[in-house]
């Protein structure tokens, strides 16, 4: 292909400007951070001092500790749940297709578009009734049903696309639909497997909506559900919340780094799927 | 276990070929049979936790929404009276029209500054810059949104960077507290959505444009089209299902925002960016109306389904 080379530096001076733009608030973040407690320092301006020590003040008094394990314990809460159920749907409905599990996948697919908003008034009366309000179960059960729609979907999918040989060639050998699933298709489905993991685990950890409304305890929330709370309480301290809500960003930003190639193509696959 | 009887049967259907045919058939129908109840089997848990909360709380908004109930006391029966109500409210309405006004910043904003990125980059996706540029433009799709709310609430403030920069390239007369600005407050929560969105429609639509057959641009070039020429009539229609994937993922994202906004306006100044998702959790949980908040996320669902389905249909139809 022939690039001229002026088409080649419009392109080069395009991304880094986009690159530019994408970049800076997470630096002004960073810069305003190490700015002394308590002041109101002004757009972009280096600090005479670095203000390590914010970090530490932010880690303490947003009780930083507390806050991570507890966006662990409702990620381990959903995701495993969440994708094991969904592989066992996906599989029955894609693979094995009973009698109506076309009307059933229908059925699941009409929630595919539903804003969480449209359910969570009921969902309110329904964890108080249950007892559950102000515990992580709150954020755990509800978010495990209404991520079926999508991982449903996308396990579906997966194995649509199936060679039935594969199946027929199993059951000649006397497996049945357990093995069949445990000891054939569960080993090929690791990478749609992986995939469907990061996009929960990703939805989970920045869930806001669920957080605030069912559950008071920041320290019972998710990481993005805290990130709220830390907000109303620190909200005139400019440094300090920019302190915090960078340590908030961190974990999510270290598993991205580490995992990149991973999530760029979890992330658009999810989008073209969804 | 039934299944591996099931397939014995099958063994045993086979090697006595004196059985009638009938009774073959009715064994193989008995398997399926057997099989299918295995498989719906397997569909009940993730049935089981969507029915709970999913269809049981969607038909509860619905039921709510004919009641005046305050949550805690007996709720009365008042047939469409929340319905009515809702036509005429200002504040409610208004939160709809934001909802579609966004639209345009959240979604048309990234996909046509995503195309126009994506086309001038397109012929050296495979570069170095290009490769670093998908992880950097990512960023904002994994952080959370209310970080991206913080942020960006920093960054437009009084003295944040945005009116820094603003005076410093002699346009200070711009600068303003954006989001406290009655006129300026929507489109600049517009701003964080779509600086959220542009990167992955960029990457989306890149993603699209490398599949296309370079042959057809060779044709192009030599049926003597320019880059405008080429991008009408080659890029633009082939990607079609990418754009559909673009415009929805970015219009749903519109009109059901709430984590930016709660974060960076609180629906304010007055009710200039207040949206419906803000509106249904105010009502139900500070005003206790809940009936009123049913209704309008019945209306809110029901607006979601009308523009998403449209464009779902426009952009599926082609490939098929």
């Amino acid at each position: 292909m022939i690039i001229s080379r002026r088409e080649k530096w419009v392109g080069n001076t395009l991304l880094v400007v986009l690159m530019a733009v994408t970049i800076l608030p997470f630096i002004t973040l960073l810069v305003t951070a190490l700015h002394p407690a308590g002041t109101y320092p002004s757009g972009l301006e280096w600090p005479k001092v670095m203000h390590w020590e914010n970090f530490v003040t932010a880690f303490q008094s947003a009780k930083m500790g507390k806050l991570l394990w507890s966006s662990v314990l409702i990620v381990i809460g959903v995701v495993p749940v969440s994708i094991f159920i969904s592989t066992l749907a996906g599989f029955a409905l894609g693979h094995l297709r009973p009698p109506g599990g076309r009307v059933i996948f229908v059925v699941f697919v009409l929630g595919l578009t539903l804003p969480f908003q449209g359910v969570i008034v009921p969902l309110y009366f329904q964890m108080r009734d249950f007892g559950l309000l102000n515990t992580r179960w709150a954020i755990i059960l509800p978010l495990i049903g209404l991520y079926m729609p999508f991982a449903v979907m996308w396990m579906r999918a997966h194995f649509v696309n199936m060679p039935t040989e594969l199946s027929e060639a199993a059951r000649m050998d006397g497996a049945n639909t357990w093995k069949l699933f445990t000891s054939i298709h569960l080993p090929l489905s690791m990478p749609a497997l992986s995939s469907l993991a990061i996009l929960l685990f990703l939805w989970t950890w920045n869930q806001f909506l669920l957080a605030v409304v069912l559950v008071d305890d920041a320290t019972m929330r998710t990481m993005a559900g805290a990130l709220g709370a830390f907000q109303g309480q620190y909200g005139t301290d400019i440094p300090l919340l920019c302190a915090g809500s960078l340590l908030i960003l961190t974990p999510t930003l270290i598993v991205f780094l580490v995992f990149q190639r991973k999530f760029v193509s979890a992330l658009l696959q999810g989008a073209v799927k969804g | 276990m039934t299944a591996t009887t099931g397939t014995t049967g099958r063994r045993e259907v086979v090697e006595h070929s004196t059985t009638s045919l009938q009774d073959r058939r009715r064994a193989l129908k008995a398997r399926r049979l057997r099989r299918g109840w295995v498989a719906l089997a397997l569909v009940v848990p993730a049935a089981l936790f969507y029915g709970v909360f999913v269809l049981r709380p969607l038909a509860l908004t619905f039921q709510y929404s004919f009641y005046d109930w305050n949550g805690v006391t007996g709720a009365t029966w008042v047939g469409w009276e929340n319905y009515t109500r809702l036509l005429h409210d200002k504040e409610m309405l208004g939160s709809i029209l934001n909802a579609l006004e966004l639209i345009i910043y959240f979604s048309f904003v990234p996909v046509i500054l995503g195309l126009f990125t994506a086309a001038t980059i397109r012929k050296f996706a495979a570069s170095r810059l290009a490769v670093v540029s998908r992880t950097v433009l990512f960023l904002p799709q994994v952080i959370p949104l209310v970080a991206a709310g913080i942020m960006w609430t920093w960054l437009m403030a009084s003295d944040g960077v945005v009116n820094q920069i603003l005076r410093a390239i002699g346009l200070g007369a711009l600068a303003r507290p954006w989001l406290g600005d009655f006129d300026a407050a929507l489109p600049a929560v517009g701003v964080i959505g779509a600086w959220v969105a542009l990167g992955l429609c960029m990457l989306l639509l890149l993603a699209g444009m490398t599949k296309i057959d370079p042959a057809l641009y060779e044709a192009a070039r030599i049926d003597g089209a320019g880059a405008i020429r080429e991008f009408f009539a080659i890029t633009l229609p082939s990607l079609r299902q990418e754009i559909g994937v673009c415009v929805t993922v970015t219009v749903i994202a519109a009109l059901a925002s709430f984590d930016i906004i709660y974060i960076s306006t609180q629906g304010g100044p007055g009710n200039s960016t207040l949206v419906p998702g803000l509106e249904i959790y105010y009502l139900a949980f500070f005003s206790r109306e809940i009936g009123q908040a049913s209704a309008l996320a019945v209306a809110f669902m029901v607006l979601v389904l009308a523009i998403v389905l449209p464009i779902q249909r426009l952009t599926k139809d082609v490939d098929s």
